[in-house]
């Protein structure tokens, strides 16, 4: 009788382990959300449209609007950089103290399409970012972001890109502050923004 | 604030007249047909609109096609475990009694193979293809780059 207690408690206890060991395992693989994870400091060396190498040392002092995306996606990328584009008329001055970042996922096509073009048909003050393959997947990892090549024989060139369509904010020192999903509104952001501004 | 009071009326002037227009096809009723201005005919434009079935019986958005560009296609956008993919969709359903949007960030007409860039305050026809209801025509307006749908509310429709 008291084995069989002990087996329980024993079982019990495994159970729980495993539980625990998934969950931790299960917050490993997501993006770091507030309050879940220590401050990080998302790190890039990209190109510009003009070949300059940016990095976020470029920007110390401003807010980051960083979202990465690929300039031929007709839905998502020009939903959210409307978005930004919004936000940016609507800071007023303000706006000299945010750098929205656009950092392409599919940047030997987006090169070949037009970067600079593309940003600058939403706002002027958007920069627009294109890497080779390793200065861009560095980047991405230092975000927590994904993006993936998908082949789709019904997209053109045969081929989309999978990435995680949320916009995100690093503060004026560097560090990571928050995410904004996709589809938060324009006026949503703005708050946030002024609140800290 | 005033600023922001003056460029929602100059939004409301400008208020769009197609892309606020709805045709009634048999029991479906199509509305609000826009598109987004395109930078060059070199990327794809998208299409969407608002399908109502007030039919008894299901239908389905299986095709769209339009001179406008030489491969349209449906797509829907799919935010998975926080990566966004866009995979193509083979048939778009319309239960009797509810409304489809084929809205940003969800089902959308992709229009490959642009033969010209799309302007803003141009029209094109794009030609639905309906399961059981067959074929219609509606023209779509091509909004600004910026904007994220038709502002339909002020004008009275």
């Amino acid at each position: 009788m008291q084995l069989r207690t002990l087996q329980k408690i024993l079982w019990s206890a495994a159970a729980f382990a495993t539980l625990a060991f998934g969950l931790w395992q299960f917050s490993q693989d997501r993006g770091p959300s507030v309050g879940e994870q220590a401050p990080f400091r998302p790190t890039f060396a990209l190109p510009d449209a003009e070949g300059q190498l940016r990095t976020q040392a470029d920007f110390e002092g401003k807010y980051l609007l960083v979202f990465f995306g690929f300039t031929n996606c007709p839905d998502v990328c020009p939903t959210t950089l409307a978005e930004v584009a919004q936000v940016m008329d609507d800071l007023g001055d303000q706006a000299a103290n945010v750098q929205p970042l656009f950092i392409s996922v599919d940047p030997v096509r987006d090169r070949a399409l037009g970067l600079a073009e593309f940003t600058g048909a939403f706002h002027p003050s958007i920069l627009g970012l294109a890497g080779d393959d390793t200065q861009t997947r560095a980047a991405a990892d230092s975000f927590y972001i994904h993006y993936e090549r998908q082949d789709d024989t019904t997209a053109p060139d045969g081929y989309s890109m999978s990435h995680s369509p949320a916009l995100y904010l690093v503060g004026p020192d560097g560090e990571w502050l928050r995410q904004f999903s996709y589809g938060t509104p324009a006026a949503e952001i703005l708050a946030d923004l002024r609140s800290r501004l | 604030m005033k600023t922001q009071i003056i460029s929602t009326l100059i939004l409301m002037a400008a208020s769009p007249a197609i892309a606020c227009e709805s045709t009634t096809f048999g029991d479906l009723s199509i509305a609000n047909p826009w598109s987004r201005a395109t930078i060059g005919a070199g990327r794809p434009a998208v299409f969407y609109v608002a399908i109502t079935n007030d039919g008894a019986s299901d239908d389905a958005l299986v095709a769209i096609s339009t001179p406008a560009a030489g491969r349209p296609m449906l797509h829907e956008t799919t935010v998975t475990d926080g990566v966004a993919s866009m995979p193509h969709a083979m048939s778009i359903p319309l239960p009797a009694g509810q409304t489809v949007q084929l809205a940003p960030g969800g089902y959308h007409g992709m229009l490959m193979g642009l033969t010209a860039a799309l302007k803003e305050g141009e029209t094109f026809p794009v030609t639905l293809t309906f399961e059981v209801a067959g074929d219609v025509t509606v023209n779509a307006e091509v909004l600004s780059l910026r904007v994220e749908g038709p502002d339909c509310e002020t004008d009275g429709q």
